[in-house]
């Protein structure tokens, strides 16, 4: 079989695997009777056509470069770490816990701080499925899943029963001090001469890609990188180099279950700056189809978190200003989410079938 | 709690528990056959709102069901071409396909109704309606048995007592027919298969198949029989419960209707605070409730209640040696 | 049990051939595994195909059974131009095979394993009924007799090759493949196998026995066929052969099992081995009191048939797995459980280790050569750059003189390691263990799917090692390997050593009885 070369499995792949997805979601809108080219324009616009815009659409980003790094980090530790959203959703915990806890003098203590809290719950959540994986073998994908579930009801139990302060009606927790609110792009010299406006995406940002490089050269570059490589190619040939396989493999959830945490700092102390039920909004579910889509490189997630950014401002954009159902994101993300991580081979199938073609017509030419 | 609230809770519990024993019995097949399929949410979900959707249009809440069915069989298909077809991720699939069921489902429910995603609110023929078993009424007035049967056994839709048929049925097709044999067979060892003559790919996809129907059932039921229409989300991790119950049961049939009672139990209770609290005399809260039959399956999971040891060639897509 | 028509019919044409493949080729991408291949079995006989790993033996039998599609040729059974799309039409035209690796289902019976796919209708208990009767009849008639209730996992693996073979006859196989089938048998258990397949061939069965092993192709068969990287390069009868002869067509040339080397001169006690036992998850005993010594300067071989202990006994000096007893190396005593009973701390002790399956063990396919000299080294000071940073640069370069020294081709450190050959992936994993200049190197299987050039080179690199004064420990299910290289062998069977030899004064058939558990006259030790 003909073999893709190395550039084309790593731009042409996720970029077909792209198109069939937009392709799919013009399909749909035209379905439902909707102008899928209009449809574009308005996410085109909202999301990117000013630094509004790109202030919401860098938010979303922010949340799900984290989330994407975490399933990332599992993915080459050959773990599928389906419990970002349960471990973000402890991190805003983590977040709301801290921030409540002292009367912050400024807000770079206190994102020290909340990132550490943030960081610690996310990897406590992810620890037992973690420890539940390494030493009793029960499968990592159930056991998060499960933990998704458990997340979501210890948090409305926290909202309602303990967080929650007297005489207030809804389930979230009271607003963090002024100490602990983190400045927004708007916020921030030098970034405020574009960001005129009050805008969401806020400090974290910087965090978030600070984050990617950590992470590749923590994967790329390190002892624990090679190791956590090695073991998620071959579990056997780990064992017979001595890697510990129930070390590595609760190192690897820690620091996943950590970067899906840290996500809270983002939207919980930056955007919201109080607890909510749901905080993380399905951004966990979404650091799955980043990964794929970024070929669990930092790179790639950093470029796929932008493009799920756009989508995901634009899709609200939709909300508002047509018929379009913001639900119409979620339909992407799950094309991209098929395309790149279930049907990849179907699209590498196509496009060797291609390059073949291109060889043998130029092989005739030569002769 | 006195005997009357006891009915109450049992025969919520066996409303409750028909949706994850359809959907449970639907992952028993797959996962027999070797594919991983944590789907069921999306393919009921899917089902929901085809079915409530057609039910609406056309008044028949047998049009319903079939609609149902074929919309589930259509991600099942889908599951089956990732899956078996290009050899994709099954996990990864599964929640690609969840994620389209979720969005899809509000689209087209909007764009059809306009009513918020929702389907309109169905009633009549447009439901399953609840049968009255006979000599339900006569033997009503009998002490103990007599309510039982009344109250519980009795006056329910017609597809819970199709859903607890297809138990034993399924029983009955894993170990005592050649298709059972076979399904097993290319769930342990696709290879065993292949090498006496046998397609794997048609195997599976005739499991994925019967998961289309039975998860197709089990999305009608909510949408036509446990509430009157769809809204968006509707199953709200339903299907997560049937495969916390499959690993429950360890993929046996009876065991699974076992476990799928059980969870529908516990669902029940978390709609009656009140009862729980007057049993064990301490206010539960609900959440724990909530989460109970997941925090159950992970200790199956982690062995601390017997193992459960998933079909051997589970997740893995079935490539011939070299 | 056949079908009165079914004889019929093959009688009318009455071929004298049972198989004719002509002109078959198949090519896996740029691998070309059968060209243009030319074959015929006559009724009734015991056929041979013997040839070296790689050869396309295997490859040209799952085409006649239908696993593969031939790129091009024809198949001919009994005389018949008959297509052969797949399994289902092979067992149709009376054909079976045994694998090498069974095809069972571990959890089912063997009952429910002999009807599955060839079951009569659709429902099961008749199937199982007419089975049950069946397998009786076959039992008698051959001697297989296996308990038809018993489940595939607790069977022995002399058991589940009977099996395989019942389900064959069962499907009515009038030609039977058989694929490597006493690469897991004790030599006893083969000669039992081989009294079945006479027998079968007096009942008038074809037989095509896959082999490399040239004793039993001079054993067992009436007719040879040698294939050499993918081509027939001969078909001869087997007693106007000779093994010398054979040997030579398999591997194109004069064939040198002789390895040049010096005699030994044993040091101190590297490696002591006392009562060293493994135990498995399933909780049976792998090895069952092992105790050997191992000096510098020598090269201690362990014979025995696959699957008696020698894996075990690598894991657990490597520190792959558990074991209870005592090792010391160079008098210092190593941890067999709980911490520093891993493979880091042996490396770090002086014990390196080429592993038995290299795909599986010795290297990531994935990862690039370069990162593949560095596993299990990793964290080796001389790959380090800081306390956090490997030296990947250092490493690259230490790998490409790696290449160089050992003549691996392509000689590029960023290449996968998937895309080297057998015989270069092999050479990458020795070099990375044998130039960490260990005290001790255990070495398993060094040539499994070598070529023959690269197998020269690895067995000089071992030889060379030992003349520098390191112990070896050298295991092999090839005996002429084992015979060639070592200073004294060990034969084990069982999880126990049967007994120790010196390759000078002992000889096959000795070792043979000792690999089959026979103490021989002597079992005291050699040494």
């Amino acid at each position: 079989m003909d073999r893709l070369p190395r550039w084309a499995d790593i731009t042409l792949v996720p970029l077909v695997s792209l198109l069939f997805a937009a392709a799919i979601s013009a399909l749909v809108l035209l379905v439902i009777g909707q102008s899928p080219v209009e449809a574009f324009k308005v996410m085109v616009d909202g999301a990117l056509g000013s630094p509004y815009g790109w202030g919401y659409t860098l938010y979303y980003a922010t949340s799900f470069i984290f989330t994407g790094l975490a399933v990332t980090v599992a993915f080459h530790a050959g773990l599928f770490n389906i419990g970002g959203e349960g471990q973000a959703q402890l991190g805003g915990l983590g977040v709301a816990l801290v921030c409540l806890s002292l009367p912050w003098p400024h807000w770079t203590v206190a994102l020290i701080a909340a990132t550490m809290g943030a960081a610690l719950f996310g990897a406590a959540w992810a620890a037992i499925p973690a420890y539940l994986q390494a030493k009793r073998g029960s499968h990592i994908v159930i056991t998060t899943i499960m933990f998704n579930y458990i997340a979501a009801a210890l948090l409305v139990y926290v909202l309602v029963d303990v967080l929650r302060p007297t005489g207030q009606m809804d389930p979230a927790s009271a607003r963090f001090p002024a100490g602990a609110q983190l400045p927004a792009l708007n916020d921030i010299p030098g970034f405020n001469l574009i960001f005129q406006r009050p805008v969401p995406a806020n400090v974290t940002l910087l965090i978030a890609l600070a984050m990617a490089v950590v992470v590749w050269a923590l994967l790329w570059r390190t002892r624990l990188g090679y190791q956590i490589r090695a073991f998620g190619k071959s579990e056997a040939a780990a064992k017979y180099a001595g890697i510990n396989p129930v070390r590595i493999t609760i190192i690897a959830m820690l620091i996943s279950g950590g970067l899906a945490g840290m996500m809270s700092i983002n939207n919980v102390m930056g955007e919201a700056e109080r607890l909510l039920q749901n905080s993380s909004e399905g951004a966990g579910f979404i650091g799955i189809a980043v990964a794929l889509m970024g070929r669990n490189h930092p790179f790639g997630v950093v470029l796929a978190a932008l493009l799920f950014g756009f989508l995901y401002q634009g899709g609200a954009e939709l909300g508002l200003w047509t018929n379009i159902p913001i639900e119409m994101r979620i339909v992407v993300q799950g094309l991209v989410i098929l395309f790149t991580g279930a049907l990849d081979m179907m699209v590498r199938m196509m496009l060797e079938r291609v390059f073949r073609l291109f060889r043998t017509t130029k092989a005739l030419r030569a002769a | 709690m006195d005997y009357a609230t006891l009915l109450q809770v049992l025969d919520t519990t066996l409303r409750l528990a028909t949706p994850l024993l359809l959907a449970c019995l639907a992952g028993l097949y797959s996962e027999r056959a070797g594919i991983f399929d944590i789907g069921l949410e999306g393919k009921m979900l899917a089902a929901a709102m085809s079915a409530g959707a057609v039910a609406a249009l056309t008044g028949s809440a047998w049009a319903g069901l079939l609609a149902g069915i074929g919309a589930s069989m259509l991600f099942a298909l889908l599951h089956g071409i990732a899956a078996i077809t290009f050899r994709g991720n099954q996990l990864i699939s599964g929640v690609a396909l969840n994620f389209l069921a979720s969005g899809l489902t509000v689209l087209i429910a909007q764009a059809l109704f306009q009513q918020g995603g929702r389907t309109p609110p169905l009633s009549g023929p447009a439901r399953f309606n609840a049968i009255t078993l006979p000599g339900a009424e006569a033997l009503r007035d009998v002490p103990v048995v007599g309510p039982l049967y009344y109250e519980v056994i009795s006056g329910h839709s017609i597809l819970v007592y199709m859903a607890f048929l297809i138990v034993p049925l399924t029983w009955w097709i894993l170990f005592r027919t050649r298709f059972g044999l076979r399904l097993r067979a290319v769930g342990e060892n696709p290879a065993a298969v292949d090498t006496a003559g046998i397609s794997v790919v048609g195997l599976r996809f005739a499991a994925v198949g019967i998961t289309g129907i039975l998860c197709g059932i089990a999305g009608a039921y909510m949408a036509t029989a446990l509430q009157a229409g769809f809204g968006r989300e509707m199953t709200a991790g339903r299907g997560y419960i049937a495969l916390a119950a499959l690993i429950f049961a360890k993929w046996r049939p009876v065991a699974a209707m076992w476990a799928c009672l059980l969870f529908g139990f516990f669902q029940a209770l978390a709609l009656r605070p009140d009862v729980v609290q007057a049993v064990v005399q301490v206010r539960v809260p609900v959440p724990l409730l909530d989460a109970l039959p997941y925090m159950l399956t992970v200790l199956v999971l982690a062995g601390f209640v017997g193992k459960a040891i998933p079909p051997r060639a589970g997740g893995q897509p079935y490539v011939k040696e070299r | 049990m056949v079908a009165p028509a079914d004889i019929m019919g093959r009688q009318e044409t009455a071929a004298p051939f049972a198989i004719e493949l002509k002109g078959i080729s198949k090519a896996f991408g740029p691998v070309q595994a059968n060209k243009d291949i030319n074959i015929s079995v006559p009724k009734g006989t015991i056929h041979g195909i013997i040839g070296e790993n790689g050869a396309g033996k295997s490859t040209l039998m799952s085409i006649l059974y239908g696993f593969y599609k031939a790129d091009s040729g024809q198949i001919l059974v009994g005389g018949t131009l008959t297509p052969i799309p797949d399994s289902q039409s092979a067992i149709r035209a009376g054909i079976g095979m045994v694998f090498q690796h069974f095809k069972l289902v571990q959890n089912f019976t063997v009952l429910e394993n002999i009807v599955l796919g060839a079951e009569d209708g659709a429902l099961l208990n008749t199937s199982l009924g007419k089975a049950r009767r069946i397998l009786r009849e076959l039992a008698q008639e051959y001697g297989l007799d296996v308990d038809p209730d018993a489940l595939i996992e607790d069977l022995s693996v002399g058991h589940q090759q009977r099996v395989e073979i019942l389900k064959a006859l069962y499907r009515q196989a009038d030609i039977l493949i058989l694929d490597e089938p006493t690469g897991v048998l004790t030599p006893d258990e083969a000669d039992h196998l081989f009294r079945i397949l006479r027998g079968l061939k007096d009942q008038g069965k074809t037989i095509i026995l896959i082999t490399h092993k040239l004793r039993e192709i001079m054993e067992a068969t009436d007719n040879v066929s040698v294939m050499r990287r993918g081509t027939m390069v001969a078909t001869v009868k087997t007693r106007e052969t000779s093994p010398e002869q054979l040997a030579e067509l398999m591997v194109g040339r004069k064939v040198l099992l002789e390895v040049e080397k010096a005699p030994a001169v044993p040091g101190e006690v590297v490696l002591s081995v006392e009562n060293l036992r493994v135990r498995d998850e399933h909780g049976v005993d792998r090895l069952k009191g092992i105790s050997l010594d191992i000096r510098a300067g020598e090269i201690l071989g362990i014979a025995g048939v696959a699957g008696n202990g020698q894996s075990d006994l690598l894991a657990a000096l490597g520190g792959m797995i558990k074991a209870t007893g005592r090792i010391t190396l160079n008098g210092v005593d190593l941890p067999l459980s709980g911490a520093g009973a891993d493979g880091q701390s042996r490396r770090e002790a002086g014990i390196a280790h080429v592993p038995e399956d290299r795909h599986h063990h010795g290297l990531i396919l994935d990862f690039t050569a370069w990162e593949n000299v560095a596993f299990g080294y990793h964290n080796d000071p001389k790959y380090q750059k800081s306390a956090l940073f490997m030296d990947n640069d250092a490493l690259r370069a230490d790998t490409e003189k790696k290449m160089a020294t050992y003549d691996v081709r392509p000689p590029i450190a960023t290449l996968a390691a998937k895309n080297f050959s057998g015989g270069n992936q092999q050479k990458i994993v020795v070099a990375r263990e044998v130039e960490q200049n260990p005290d001790l190197l255990l070495i398993g299987q060094p040539t499994r799917g070598v070529d023959i050039g690269a197998i020269e080179f690895i067995h000089k690199q071992i030889v060379a090692l030992r003349d520098a004064g390191k112990a070896i420990l050298l295991v092999s299910v090839e005996l002429d390997e084992i015979m060639s290289l070592s200073d004294r062998i060990a034969v084990m069977f069982d999880g126990q050593i049967m007994g120790l030899r010196d390759p000078a004064t002992t000889d096959e058939r000795e070792l043979g009885m000792l690999m089959a558990g026979m103490d021989g006259k002597t079992a005291g030790e050699a040494a």
